[in-house]
């Protein structure tokens, strides 16, 4: 072989191993379970394709609750982590001044302990008679039967806490990225600070509420963990099912249909919000 | 004093008051409210951060309970008992043993595998590049739930048996892209003259490699190893799917959060908190050393 063609064939090289190990274990068993979601069966006989698309009508006519019941704790979770993160990302990036390191290790320290493990710890510390239930209830946020455990409220708790990372790293790295300059002029051109902060600073935000909102909601959306350890059988969501439907039930195809439409919705939500906040932070975020 | 007599520096500085013109918010002129702001702003941002940490204080503290029921919620005195045998459950250690394999065997192969093809899709314009960014961008926007399932469908097709095997093979899955996105952000901070002047200076492409663009990357790759660690070790979903009858930390806890987590997960949890930031305490020293003899060598 040439050198020249030896030169041309080198980068593939370097992206065959892991581009292989993404194609045999990432693409392939998504392709397959196309395929598995379009079988009829059931567990005792075995599943044969038979391109049966009820699966998919049935599954939303049977689980449209959850599915429903997903996406609002997930949204809910997204726009707490927003506020609950942006001023903390904002104070961070501008304010914390040689703490900053200190205050990153500390928002990234969570991911060192093992998420069922912080879940779980929740639990233990929601419980009925515990000290912030009790604070809860004085502020009125726990129902009558002064419960937190096992309602939407915990799980949507868990969901906010569990990702409230992911949307305050990339807004800060955002947030960091900004000119300082442009704030300063807007001030020096007469504008007031909550002017200059939303005429601003909030539009140069823009990618990364995009990203931060993407990175919590996705993720959120599929979540079964806090659903589990949080939640009660009311509160189950889209992830609890397909787990079940997987591995207690058996039913295959079921589960692979109802995965798709997750992902079918959780594309739909992307362009929607895409559109919303802008097509060019969504392409910026492709490229 | 007026302000086109003013240097353009001076707007950098405090703006002087023009008379006629809205007050410039400087930072000095409205100090008190500014400062109210201030202070409610870091009064925020200090309770979401123990928002963040709240449980992991719970845990560590906890660890130290002399706990009499199953569940270990209620301040019942202090010992040390949990820590002077933390290994005391084999069922627990069996698990954490295999959490720290996967983690480590899955965090090597995947870093080298994601740091080579980071390096394919920064340094190279092949055919398919565009194309090959998106596709290993597409794991990360997959949910979990989604992966762990289609995977375990495939391995169900053909036949495979899961267990230790089939989670290191998913762990490394769903790490390859984290490595590649962290890796990739660092090349392309880098100056691509700095590889072609070794070059032109008769460096061939494995010495340009080894002694100029590996050294500027090490940062990237040893924080991506840290990510990759990190999400193999914590994982859940994606694991429970595939582990057969194999344990790993994560599955032991979220089976004993109803019959109540044994408070050696507590010290085994705060053991490896402490190993993870010893080794990035380590991992920025030595960035430091290696930014100091820099700058030295500069002069």
């Amino acid at each position: 072989m040439s050198l020249a063609r030896r030169r041309k064939l080198l980068p593939w090289w370097f992206a065959l191993p892991g581009l292989l190990w993404l194609i045999v274990f990432f693409a392939v068993p998504i392709l397959n379970q196309v395929s598995v979601s379009l079988m009829s069966g059931d567990p005792e006989v075995g599943y044969d394709l038979t391109w049966s698309f009820s699966t998919y009508w049935d599954a939303i006519a049977d689980y449209h609750e959850q599915f429903l019941r997903s996406i609002g704790y997930a949204g809910a979770a997204t726009v707490l982590a927003l506020v609950i993160g942006f001023p903390l990302a904002y104070f961070i990036a501008y304010k914390a001044g040689r703490y900053k390191g200190l205050w990153l290790l500390l928002v990234i320290l969570p991911f060192f302990v093992s998420q069922v493990m912080r879940t779980a710890s929740w639990q233990l510390m929601l419980n009925d008679d515990g000290w912030i239930v009790a604070r809860m209830q004085d502020v009125g946020i726990v129902s009558e039967d002064g419960r937190f455990l096992a309602s939407g409220k915990a799980v949507v708790f868990g969901l906010t806490y569990n990702f409230l990372p992911f949307m305050v790293l990339p807004l800060y790295a955002t947030l960091d990225r900004i000119d300082r300059r442009l704030i300063e002029a807007a001030s020096d051109l007469g504008a007031s600070r909550a002017t200059a902060f939303r005429k601003v600073t909030l539009p140069l935000a823009i990618p990364g509420i995009f990203a931060g909102s993407l990175l919590v909601f996705i993720p959120a959306c599929g979540d079964y963990i806090n659903s589990s350890i949080l939640g009660s059988p009311n509160t189950t969501m889209i992830g609890n099912v397909i787990q079940s439907k997987f591995l207690n039930v058996l039913d295959y195809p079921t589960a692979a249909a109802l995965s798709f439409i997750l992902m079918g919705l959780i594309l739909l939500g992307i362009a929607i919000y895409g559109r919303i906040l802008g097509t060019r932070q969504l392409t910026e975020l492709a490229g | 004093m007026s302000t086109s007599a003013l240097p353009d520096k001076a707007a950098d500085t405090v703006a002087p008051p023009v008379p006629g013109v809205a007050t410039p918010r400087g930072p000095r002129n409205d100090k008190d409210p500014g400062r109210f702001r201030a202070l409610g702003l870091g009064a925020w941002s200090a309770l979401a951060v123990l928002f963040l940490v709240a449980p992991i204080l719970f845990m560590v503290v906890f660890s130290f309970n002399d706990n009499q029921g199953r569940f270990n919620f209620e301040w019942q005195g202090f010992t040390l008992k949990h820590w002077s045998d933390p290994f005391a459950d084999a069922d627990l250690t069996k698990a954490l043993e295999n959490t720290l394999l996967i983690g480590l065997t899955s965090t090597i192969v995947a870093t080298l595998m994601g740091t080579l093809l980071a390096i394919a899709l920064v340094r190279h314009r092949f055919r398919g590049r565009s194309a090959t960014d998106f596709f290993v961008f597409l794991p990360m926007a997959s949910p979990e739930v989604v992966m762990g399932a289609s995977l375990l469908a495939m391995f169900l097709v053909l036949g495979i048996g899961t267990g230790f095997g089939t989670i290191l093979v998913a762990h490394i899955m769903f790490s390859i892209s984290y490595v590649v996105v962290t890796v990739k952000s660092r090349l392309e901070g880098m100056d691509p003259h700095i590889e072609e002047a070794a070059k032109d200076l008769g460096a061939n492409e494995v010495t340009t490699f080894l002694r100029v663009t590996l050294p500027v990357i090490a940062p990237g790759v040893a924080a991506a190893a840290v990510l990759a660690f990190a999400l193999s070790i914590d994982d859940y979903i994606v694991t429970s799917f595939n582990a057969g009858q194999t344990q790993t930390f994560p599955l032991f806890i979220f089976g004993a959060t109803r019959q109540g987590v044994p408070p050696q997960v507590n010290v085994l949890s705060t053991m490896l908190l402490v190993l993870v930031l010893g080794l990035m305490l380590v991992n920025v020293l030595i960035q430091r050393r290696l930014a100091a003899r820099d700058r030295a060598a500069r002069g």
